[in-house]
């Protein structure tokens, strides 16, 4: 599968499916916490399962700096 | 992961609360926390008129799109800080945000109200860019509320923020930064009240909401944040969440409910009373506010070096343009 993080930067990742979307960000060690995982406009649960061929996005919900 | 109203497939997930929602109820339920946070404050009362300060982020336009979902009378102030592109394509999201709804938009842009962006202003005080520009910020946003005569101005800080600033500020003992901790900051003269209506939902369930109601949002990072302090109390705390769901708020809630009262009464002596700045007129603690001694400072030192010439004076009011709402 083809995941695609934005936190904020742009990085792309293949990973071997199919995987709970909580698999995939322990693997890419993000913490689930700070972001969303989408699948086209479907945001998806930590218990969403993705296949192989597939692409999700992984969008940062972290700022920083305000004042 | 079913849907804790109707059973169907979840998009978004609360875990501090153990709940999940479809894309149809996750809307109804954030809405719902906002409304909830306005009345148990006490945050707008009917027909007050809302400044919403917003940047062009996640979380201000969320901010704009509930209040004006809600029906109160709002207009937005964004301020233009001189960040390269970064600063233009915040202003472009804002726009095209006002316009689409046909809301009123006012715009500050630094350079030209005070002939100088932020990351001059920083380089020219040798101060950290997030630290003159929340000081800036908070000075237009009150003044041009106060002179456009609204009752509030509304800010997007969230939980997040609120738990993170609250960490940062414990971490340190400060004192007098943890008793202005509230959602609500009330009216003095010359100062306007200041809410946080989402100051209960994380950044996580902003970005949610932000993204099913499909509402153009800029994405990128202010180039300054990168390494802020802010991010790693965030993270921290973000770390502590995925173990203990409910940590942030209670953090944060349990601190407002049980600590901030008895620190404000225990500290209420050494409260300093509010003058008139002798400079612009607006409150302040000393006789020349930080705003004016701030930004007085970088101008003098900018035609020290140079950079702008001699006969320009430092003038604190924020000349907004306003962006009336198109007649369609």
């Amino acid at each position: 599968m083809r995941v695609i993080l934005r936190t904020p930067e742009r990085k792309e990742y293949e990973l071997k499916g199919p995987l709970r979307v909580r698999e995939v960000l322990e693997k890419l060690g993000v913490v689930p916490e700070g972001v969303i995982v989408a699948r086209g406009e479907e945001l998806l649960t930590l218990d969403d399962k993705v296949e192989d061929e597939e692409t999700i996005e992984v969008i940062s919900a972290v700022s920083g700096g305000r004042g | 992961m079913k849907c804790a109203v109707c059973g169907r497939k979840a998009a978004v997930e609360v875990r501090r609360q153990g709940k999940a929602f479809c894309p149809e109820h996750y809307l109804e339920w954030f809405e719902g926390q906002v409304k909830r946070a306005i009345r148990r404050h006490r945050m707008l009362a009917p027909g007050e008129r809302v400044l919403v300060a917003v940047s062009g982020g996640k979380d201000s336009i969320a901010l704009w799109e509930v209040l004006h979902r809600f029906g109160y009378e709002t207009a937005g102030l964004h301020i233009q800080l001189g960040i390269g592109d970064y600063s233009e394509r915040a202003l472009e999201v804002t726009r095209r945000f006002a316009e689409e709804r046909g809301l009123p938009l006012y715009v500050v842009d630094l350079k030209e109200a005070y002939r100088l962006a932020i990351p001059e202003l920083a380089e020219l005080t040798r101060r950290r860019a997030c630290s003159v520009c929340g000081l800036t910020k908070r000075y237009v946003m009150n003044r041009v509320a106060v002179e456009e005569g609204f009752d509030a101005v509304a800010t997007g800080h969230n939980l997040d923020d609120e738990a993170s600033v609250l960490l940062g500020n414990v971490l340190h003992w400060q004192t007098d930064a943890l008793v202005r901790q509230g959602p609500v900051l009330p009216a003095k003269e010359k100062l306007a009240k200041r809410i946080k209506p989402l100051y209960l939902l994380t950044e996580r369930e902003i970005l949610a909401y932000t993204l099913l109601r499909r509402l153009p949002y800029q994405h990128e990072e202010c180039p300054f944040a990168q390494g802020a302090k802010s991010l790693l109390y965030k993270d921290a705390l973000n770390r502590l969440e995925a173990a203990m769901p409910g940590t942030k708020q209670t953090f944060l809630e349990q601190y407002l409910k049980k600590i901030e009262p008895v620190l404000a009464e225990g500290l209420a002596a050494e409260e300093v009373e509010l003058t008139a700045c002798e400079r612009c007129g607006y409150p302040t603690t000393g006789k020349v506010c930080a705003f004016c001694r701030t930004w007085d400072r970088a101008l003098s030192f900018a035609k020290k070096k140079g950079k702008l010439a001699g006969e320009v004076r430092f003038e604190p009011a924020p000349k907004p343009l306003f962006f009336a709402p198109s007649a369609s």
